[in-house]
């Protein structure tokens, strides 16, 4: 009895030494970070959402007027009864949802069509001048969204909405149709000539990696090509153009600008622009109700989309060996394809842009004669006739400090984006295959979808009054940076996770056994060996924040405008002109950025930027 | 200056896999102790449990008199502070730093004058003859270079034990021969306590002083090269253990000290057993006796494989096929019929059912 006793130790010192293995585990430095990220996520993510939720179901302050019976705080259905049945269901829920189905279906369909058969064209075939068409493919991305439909309306637009003519008109001596003008059709096209670069770069980076003697074999049991191209390569690009599906559907789901500029001058409402305007009208909960009918749509294609794929995998990395391809001979139309592309080319990127200028040298909007030209928006003197009395853009002090704004805004975001990268991505590789790495990697993955108007909404719903801890933001430049940093986690947590993998667990393990804490093994192994990484996610991400609308467009107040926002502001107040030399400036700084990107980091390039 | 390392009970699982179970090592100072086994036999997390790289979930670890690890205490001393060294399968030397920088990163984590820094970076290479590779980046430098250098850092900062993972199964066939008798000089001149990992038994074999067969994170003999050579202690290490593999044959004892074979009897000590055994001999452990001698057994030869130092050679008796070794080129030619002779010195019985040693 006694020995027993004595063999086994004392309940306190058991106590004891399981309290230590807990402090050890805790003090771990990746589980350190992972639980600091938690916390971050959870501040950033969790609880707006669950502020969003709570709003729609509970009787807010403003519902108290018409309802006698409401007690404010109180659980109720009524905001969902109200926007999501009857007359007003139908206007201001189903219309919408219908319309931003219809536009995304409508762009990713075109969008896959366009960036699927230029990449064949140009990684499998023996088209001429490849690697100019190749360069030029992405600069429509890196234009903002906008901007095409923007030039759309200088070129097409009618008197419909009692403006002045178009450049089409004035050509032809017609007006243009009214379908051709405003609605899905215009929003269609411009939304798909953006966003078919991802379908571009996705399927280019498969078709790279595909084996052409897979190809070959169809070709040697006699299959002619376009029975090779439907039964063995697209097949294989399949993964990679459901990718770009979910990407491009998301995107569009959420994007403001194109619809606001295209569609609300007939009353052609998408959610995205629909949500803006309910908020306009004060009813917080009842625009939240229209998140999260735009969140669920998100959701729910995504996930039909990723059961069709089998797992998240096939949009990580689809590798890019670079096996010898056998290229497919155009032969006789090889001239005419080559010509065809590089006019649909300028057509996007030099027409736009050429429309732009001009809309902004014309004194008068729609007097296409010579006398009409004129500097007088971009340095014109302050107090003419013209724009309300401002001075041109570039005279504008307001304009600085728009500028100013969105450099800063880019910048931090840039910053917060790439080093929460860099932490995540230890975190999550450094605990692999713990719950608590699943954990983090997961939740990081939740903005991706979230459309981008509808997280913006959730932080109005979060920091519109004091939370706990949390002051008010709303209004403040910090929201601004929260939201953007927060909507780039997944972007964050996968580049850094890619970067850590590459770092190998060995080399920190080293200097481990070598003696060097967790802050000199930080300090002089992880960050000097994730440079590179940093520094292609620091300036994608501050591209990305530039020209970034349709997050931030509930969230800026006229003391901290951004110029994407003021270009949207400008065209909703009638000053196209305004509007076109803003958003030349904003093209110019991403320009700008883009280069520096090209010239200083060798591992950045917006391919990689986009997980691939 | 050299300590010893003391394991017991060391037991670590991942997830429901029992990696480690409940292994007790005791390594002398100065020992070149080798963990042998095959991939995912636990050798490798046993060595990074000593390193501290790893959590084990049960069991201590003692360097020396100093407590490292304890499961029941609480204990955990972290890697850094157990004065150990360790060079990995695929060098993990970082390559945003020169040579020099690589070997002084531990030298200055512990801040040591700059003089003192010089002075061991110049021995340690030449210790391992790289003088003058200061300033060259690891990708500069060839595989066999890199695995030097990686020895070089470990012999700068002068740990008590060094440890090593599969240092040479990244290298050629014909560098790895060279770097097996660097290190096994390398040991012998600092005399620092050693583990060694490696699923390779010629490193074993070669190189240590001690061998610890693993297999599904169970120790399976503790013991010199040459014991675990000769006297496996069961079928597991017998047949993991050299080259040609070691012949198996099942047999029953009928009586004391005979052994029925099937095919023909053995005579051999049994030691008081009865029942199902597995008789283990080394191909080089039988006689080839052409004439015949009284005691020898008649096999036809299946197959000859002549490489030159030695031969392989097969040969068959009914369903029993025995391979057995001998010196330089054999003139005996397939289908001959030959005479063995198994020396019963030579001879391992093992039990049948649970594969361990019974006599030798």
């Amino acid at each position: 009895m006694t020995s027993t006793a004595l063999s086994q130790p004392r309940p306190s010192s058991q106590l004891q030494a399981r309290s230590r293995r807990f402090l050890r585990w805790l003090t771990a430095p990746h589980v350190i970070l992972a639980l600091i990220m938690l916390a971050i996520m959870f501040v950033m993510v969790i609880i707006p959402l669950y502020r969003l939720v709570a709003t729609t179901v509970t009787w807010g302050a403003s519902d108290l007027p018409q309802h006698p019976e409401a007690v404010e705080g109180e659980l109720t259905a009524y905001h969902y009864i109200r926007m999501l049945t009857g007359r007003l269901g139908s206007i201001y829920t189903y219309a919408p949802l219908r319309h931003s189905m219809t536009v995304a279906v409508g762009s990713t369909l075109l969008a896959l069509l366009i960036g699927g058969s230029l990449a064949w064209l140009v990684i499998r075939t023996d088209l001429p001048g490849r690697k100019l068409i190749n360069q030029l493919a992405v600069i429509p991305y890196i234009m903002p969204s906008w901007t095409l439909a923007q030039a759309w309306l200088v070129l097409f637009k009618n008197r419909l909405t009692g403006g002045t003519p178009g450049v089409f008109e004035f050509l032809v001596g017609q007006p243009p149709p009214d379908w051709l003008s405003y609605g899905p059709v215009p929003i269609i096209i411009c939304s798909a000539l953006h966003y078919y670069t991802f379908f571009f770069l996705f399927v280019s980076a498969a078709l790279m990696s595909i084996d052409s003697s897979l190809e070959e074999a169809g070709d040697l049991m006699g299959a002619n090509r376009s029975r090779i191209l439907r039964k063995i390569t697209f097949p294989l690009v399949l993964p990679a153009v459901l990718s770009g599906v979910i990407m491009t559907f998301s995107k569009v789901m959420g994007t403001f600008g194109g619809p606001n500029i295209l569609g609300t001058p007939v009353n052609y409402y998408v959610l995205a622009t629909m949500l803006r305007g309910s908020l306009g009208i004060g009813d917080k909960a009842d625009a939240f109700v229209l998140a999260i009918v735009l969140i669920l749509f998100a959701i729910t294609t995504i996930y039909i989309n990723q059961r069709l794929i089998g797992t998240r995998r096939s949009y990580e990395t689809i590798g890019g060996r670079g096996f010898m391809a056998q290229l497919s001979k155009l032969g006789n139309i090889k001239r005419l394809m080559y010509v065809a592309v590089i006019i649909f080319q300028i057509l996007v990127i030099a027409l736009p842009l050429g429309l732009l200028v001009y809309s902004t040298i014309m004194l008068k909007d729609g007097n296409y004669s010579f006398s009409n030209l004129t500097l007088q928006h971009w340095i014109g003197a302050r107090g003419t006739i013209y724009n309300n009395g401002e001075p041109g853009v570039l005279l504008n002090p307001k304009i600085y400090t728009t500028a100013w704004n969105s450099i800063r805004l880019s910048l931090w975001t840039a910053f917060f984006t790439a080093l929460l990268g860099v932490l995540l991505g230890y975190a999550i590789v450094k605990g692999r295959g713990t719950r608590l790495s699943k954990l983090v990697e997961q939740l990081a993955y939740i903005p991706y979808v979230i459309p981008g108007i509808a997280f913006g909404a959730v932080y109005i719903a979060m920091f519109a009054r004091k939370l706990g801890p949390f002051p008010p933001l709303y209004g403040t430049f910090a929201l601004l940076v929260i939201v953007s940093v927060a909507k780039h986690l997944p972007y964050s947590s996968r580049s850094g996770v890619s970067s850590m993998m590459q770092v190998g667990r060995e080399l920190e393990e080293a200097a481990q056994v070598a003696g060097a804490n967790a802050w000199q093994r930080f300090r002089r192994i992880i960050f000097p060996l994730t440079t590179s990484g940093f520094t292609s996610g620091f300036l994608l991400t501050f591209i990305t924040t530039m020209r970034e609308l349709s997050l931030i467009i509930l969230l800026v107040t006229p003391a901290t405008q951004l110029l994407a926002s003021q270009t949207m502001f400008y065209t909703e107040n009638g000053n196209d002109q305004m509007a076109n030399a803003v958003i030349l400036i904003l093209i110019a700084i991403v320009a700008l950025g883009n280069f520096v990107i090209g010239r200083f980091s060798r591992g950045g390039s917006l391919k990689r930027g986009l997980g691939m | 200056m050299a300590t010893t390392i003391t394991i017991k009970n060391l037991t670590k699982h991942f997830g429901k896999v029992v990696a480690v179970n409940n292994v007790s090592l005791d390594i002398k100072a100065g020992a070149f102790l080798t963990l042998l086994g095959p991939s995912g036999c636990g050798k490798t997390t046993l060595l990074r449990c000593v390193a501290g790289l790893e959590d084990p979930d049960g069991g201590e670890i003692y360097i020396g008199d100093k407590l490292v690890y304890s499961h029941e205490k609480g204990i955990s001393v972290p890697s850094g502070k157990r004065d150990l060294g360790l060079v990995f399968q695929n060098y993990a030397l970082w390559p945003h730093m020169k040579v020099y920088k690589n070997m002084t990163f531990a030298l200055e984590v512990q801040k040591l004058p700059k003089e003192e820094m010089q002075r061991r970076v110049k021995e340690s290479l030449a210790e391992v003859k790289m003088e003058g590779y200061e300033d060259r980046y690891p990708r500069e430098m060839s595989g066999g270079q890199q695995q030097r250098i990686a020895l070089a850092r470990m012999l700068a900062y002068r740990p008590k034990v060094f440890l090593m993972d599969e240092p040479l199964s990244n290298l050629d066939a014909r560098l790895r021969m060279d770097m097996r008798s660097e290190l096994k000089r390398l040991h012998h001149i600092s005399g620092a306590t050693t583990i060694y990992v490696t699923h390779d038994q010629i490193e074993a074999l070669t190189m240590s002083t001690t061998i610890a067969v693993m297999r599904e994170g169970v120790l399976q003999q503790l013991d010199t090269p040459d014991r675990v050579y000769h006297y496996p202690a069961n079928l597991f290490v017998a047949d993991f253990i050299g080259n040609p593999k070691v012949n198996l044959l099942d047999g029953v004892i009928t009586s004391e000290n005979t052994i029925d074979l099937g095919s023909f009897k053995l005579n051999t000590d049994t030691n008081h057993h009865t029942g199902t055994v597995v008789v283990g001999v080394r191909p080089e452990d039988i006689a080839i006796a052409s004439p015949a001698v009284p005691e020898a057994i008649e096999f036809r030869v299946y197959s000859v494989l002549p490489s030159g130092a030695e031969t392989t050679i097969v040969a068959r008796r009914q369903n029993l096929e025995i391979t057995l070794k001998v010196m330089g080129i054999s003139t005996i030619k397939m289908d001959d019929p030959i005479w063995l002779k198994f020396e019963p010195r030579a001879i391992n019985v093992y039990d049948k059912e649970s594969g361990n040693l019974i006599v030798s």
